[in-house]
């Protein structure tokens, strides 16, 4: 009984460490922002392991689904529940917003999703190099659809979504970024997990070993891809909604190829169809860009420079496509990973 | 156990399980394959054989989908296939091997046979996700049909081993056992005895025949090892430059002119 | 009317050159290692960066006056980055490369060279912007309506002087036929007694030093250089060497003067912000219908 609700227990009371070290705000604003943007990370480094790990597929375009959805969700919720000057009052009795605001963050992964058609439906017929170009193509044609967007602020970006929080705040004072970014991140490795553990979801893999046996052999590649590609970009959106809000503030030129990058780096850090690994590099990752912060410009010389001695000793990544429960044995018995 | 699960009975007892009319297939200007005519009646095990590049392994391409014939027909069941994707074709019951193995070398060999089983799945992604009691059916069904398999097939020690550790023979084995893990009815076998020794063909025949015994299955195969295909089948198509050009018995075969001519060429008579 | 369309022709040449001889690095090294090269961008920047630096110290430490500053500038500058380039080749990819690596492990290496070579820049140098000195008197010619410059018609002449070099090159030398066959079979190359690492080797030295030339000339057209200015047009030159079919030199050229026109159609018609809209939306709407690029050969998958 207690191994079988171990992970629960631990996540129920990770999350509760978290809400009350927060309420009592015995952390710093600025730490508790780097675990929100580790959250973020880690439900980006996750989701697009499902499209690059798992599928073997090369998608450098995940910030633009982010953007989608981050774009959506604050839209949304400025319209919806804070006055603007835009928008003008708000929709809804702000009395709702703390209800709503799942809701708005799923509407925008929903919207990303449906933005993630955009690559999914060239995959049936592209592969390999050609996608990664549709990839990048798309996340450039959504950020510059999104700079020619006057009415959302353009290239200038848009704000107002701490008047969202808020109004959540109003109602129940508590921190509620860390609860949803904390619960979402859950959400999504859950997701995920069963995703690709089930029978259906292993097709994915198979299509990464061998498309043309996994067709010939009954795997239906074109729905498989098509979920896949939706599932990632939703879930990206979902990350760019969090970090929306997180932030308070959102400008197309944060999700450009450079994010894309940041986010491809942390898959290959924990290693290709790896979802602990994701979840570890991403924390890793996070990490280690606020310890090198006080380096400034040099950050950016010395974070590759790690990176490619990394590739060089561990071309496979940290994980490979091990999870932990590979490494450590005795995980197996309160967890199954895969 | 296996051979009562199949689907469908009474369309297969009226036509045949396959039909092939006038098959052609072009690639840019080469003819492939012309003018192919087949019918595999339930429950035969036929050969079709050839030279290195006379179009076999295109026929099978044809047959399970993956290129659409220029010209022609194929019938599987009753079923036209003219315009069906590869994993459409598998649901109306045809499965194959590969002449170059193509298992998923980074899936266990349990995962192999239950990702080939995904055309029965019937549960979609909320299913997954929700994780519901038709879910879980259906899950322990293909876990449970996999297994079987694999007890069947003397694979169990491997289960959660990884095919490319596996000898070359038996991922040849398992390759058979991830084709009959959807429950086909007719099973195309493209060159199973290449790269195996004397032994090991020794066995596959035991098991193809095995096979054919014990599960509802219609069997063609393409072979290079004549004495696989004159001890395993009742009939042996060849073909030659994509034009059938001799049928019949193993015996037939044998002795017939336009073979001998097509693999030993005209001055060695 | 005639007038107007020349002009934007001439226009579009002139801009696409510079992404058909940045194109040009990508689809060599593709052609030959099936790598997407990302440093490539930033090559090109440094590149112009490079040049900068020659002409500047020529025309103000020597005292040589401009065409000559330009005579020893263009040479020295794309020896000078096809350095680069080979370094990079020989530091990063290569031991990858060794090691059986990932296809997508070497990518990621070339994009964090990428970074480096940005960020290394922008440490080194500073933010602020270099202004290139001018090393030849721009002349402007009005034909019929039609104003063009020297510098324009150079710019033009040296891509496709350069293409018909690189198609010799590729077709007619030992080397090009070398680098052809390492594009075709891997395996079957080191077993033929070619030398594969000096075969890539020359890529590299082929596409950089195209890159450095295109730096050069984007430098005295557009005299303001910054760090980030490899990062876009770089990313742009790959999707049109993709456009055009990686691993074909024609393919390579044909994208960039197609991605030049594009943008150079769009400015002239609607509000410049959607430049990268449009021109990205015509190339994926190209890729959808044609997946494999303009020149590229579909793979046909064999079972």
């Amino acid at each position: 009984m207690f191994k079988r609700y171990s992970i629960h227990t631990l996540l129920v009371s990770m999350g509760g460490l978290l809400i009350y070290v927060a309420y009592e705000e015995m952390i710093s604003l600025y730490i508790l922002s780097v675990l929100m943007f580790m959250g973020v990370n880690i439900i980006l480094s996750t989701s697009l392991n499902l499209v690059n790990g798992y599928m073997g597929e090369f998608s450098c375009g995940h910030a633009g689904f982010m953007c989608v959805g981050a774009y959506v969700s604050s839209v949304l919720g400025v319209w919806l529940f804070a006055k603007d000057k835009v928008f003008g009052p708000p929709l809804i009795n702000p009395d709702y917003a703390l209800y709503l605001f799942p809701l708005i963050i799923l509407i925008g992964g929903f919207a990303a999703a449906l933005a993630g058609l955009l690559v999914a439906i060239p995959s049936y017929k592209t592969r390999g190099d050609y996608l990664a170009i549709i990839t990048i193509a798309a996340n450039y044609i959504i950020i510059s659809a999104i700079e020619n967007l006057d009415s959302i602020g353009g290239s200038r970006g848009f704000m107002g979504m701490k008047r969202v929080i808020t109004a959540m705040e109003d109602i129940a004072y508590l921190p509620w970024m860390p609860i949803w970014v904390f619960a979402f991140t859950i959400f999504c490795i859950w997701l995920i997990r069963r995703y690709v553990s089930s029978t259906f979801g292993k097709g994915v893999n198979a299509i990464c070993q061998d498309e043309v046996a996994a067709e010939i052999m009954s795997v239906n590649t074109n729905k498989i891809k098509t979920i896949t590609f939706m599932v990632s970009s939703g879930l990206a959106g979902i990350g760019g909604g969090l970090f929306a809000y997180i932030l308070g503030y959102v400008n197309p030129g944060s999700f450009n190829i450079l994010k894309s990058t940041e986010v491809m780096v942390m898959v290959y850090l924990g290693g290709m169809a790896s979802l602990s690994g994701s979840v570890l590099s991403a924390i890793f990752f996070t990490i280690l860009l606020e310890v090198l912060r006080p380096l400034q410009i040099i950050k950016w010389i010395v974070i590759p420079l790690m990176l490619i001695i990394v590739m060089q000793f561990r071309p496979e990544g940290l994980m490979g496509s091990r999870e932990l429960s590979d490494i450590f044995p005795w995980m197996k018995r309160f967890y199954r990973f895969k | 156990m296996v051979t009562s699960q199949t689907p469908n009975s009474q369309s297969s007892q009226t036509s045949p399980v396959l039909e092939i009319r006038n098959l052609c297939q072009d690639f840019g200007g080469l003819r492939a394959v012309n003018n192919f005519n087949v019918t595999l009646n339930k429950g035969e095990l036929i050969g079709l054989i050839g030279p290195n590049g006379a179009g076999k392994t295109t026929v099978f391409n044809l047959v399970s989908g993956f290129y659409q014939p220029t010209f022609g027909e194929i019938v599987v069941n009753g079923i036209n296939t003219a315009n069906r994707k590869p994993h459409q074709v598998n649901a109306l019951g045809v499965a194959r091997t590969f002449q170059n193995i193509r298992l998923w070398n980074e899936m266990t060999v349990l995962d192999n046979i239950r990702v080939a089983q995904h055309g029965q799945l019937n549960y979609g992604f909320f299913h997954t996700i929700a994780r519901s009691r038709f879910y879980q059916r259906r899950e322990q069904l293909v876990e449970s049909n996999a297994m079987k398999l694999l007890d069947i097939f003397n694979l169990k020690n491997y289960a959660a081993e990884y095919p490319k550790n596996l000898p070359y023979g038996t991922q040849r084995k398992l390759e058979i056992a991830r084709a009959l893990s959807g429950q086909p009815r007719l099973l195309l076998l493209d060159e199973p005895a290449a790269g195996l020794n004397s032994t090991d063909v020794q066995e596959l025949i035991r098991l193809v025949r095995w096979i054919h015994s014990h599960f509802d299955v219609t069997i063609w195969m393409i072979e290079h090892h004549m004495d696989v295909m004159m001890e395993l089948c009742s009939r042996i198509k060849v073909i030659d430059f994509g034009e059938t050009i001799a049928e019949g018995t193993p015996d037939e075969i044998r002795n017939h002119p336009a073979v001998i001519t097509a693999y030993l060429g005209d001055d060695n008579i | 009317m005639l007038a107007t369309i020349i002009q934007n022709l001439i226009n579009a040449l002139q801009w696409g050159s510079f992404y058909a001889l940045i194109a040009l690095g990508y689809t060599l090294v593709y052609g030959v290692l099936t790598l997407i090269n990302f440093a490539h961008g930033d090559i090109f920047m440094v590149g112009a960066y490079i040049a900068f630096f020659v002409a500047t110290f020529c025309l103000a430490t020597i005292g040589l006056p401009g065409w000559a500053a330009l005579i020893v500038t263009i040479p020295l500058t794309m020896i000078l980055t096809s350095m680069v380039g080979v370094a990079i080749e020989r530091i990063a990819y290569r031991p990858l490369r060794r090691k059986g690596a990932h296809r997508l492990y070497v990518v990621i290496t070339a994009l964090m060279c990428g970074l480096i070579l940005e960020h290394g820049n922008l440490a080194l140098l500073g933010a602020s912007r270099k202004a290139f000195p001018s090393l030849i008197n721009e002349q402007v010619f009005t034909v019929g309506g039609v104003t063009f410059t020297n510098l324009k018609i150079a710019v033009i002449a040296s891509a496709i002087l350069v293409f018909v070099l690189l198609q010799w090159i590729v077709t007619k030398t030992r080397v090009g036929m070398a680098m052809r066959a390492i594009a075709y079979d891997k395996f079957a190359v080191p077993l033929m007694g070619i030398p594969m690492d000096n075969i890539i080797v020359a890529t590299f030295i082929l596409g950089s030093s195209m890159a450095g030339l295109a730096g050069i000339l984007f430098a005295m057209s557009y005299p303001i250089l910054e760090p980030y200015m490899g990062a876009l047009i770089g990313w742009k030159a790959f999707i049109a060497a993709v456009v055009g079919g990686i691993g074909d030199i024609r393919g390579a050229f044909l994208g960039g003067f197609l991605l030049g026109a594009v943008e150079i159609l769009v400015v002239a018609f609607f509000p410049s912000t959607l430049r990268d809209l449009i021109a990205f939306t015509v190339l994926l709407v190209i890729l959808a219908f044609r997946p494999t690029g303009l020149f590229g050969i579909a793979k046909t998958t064999k079972i």
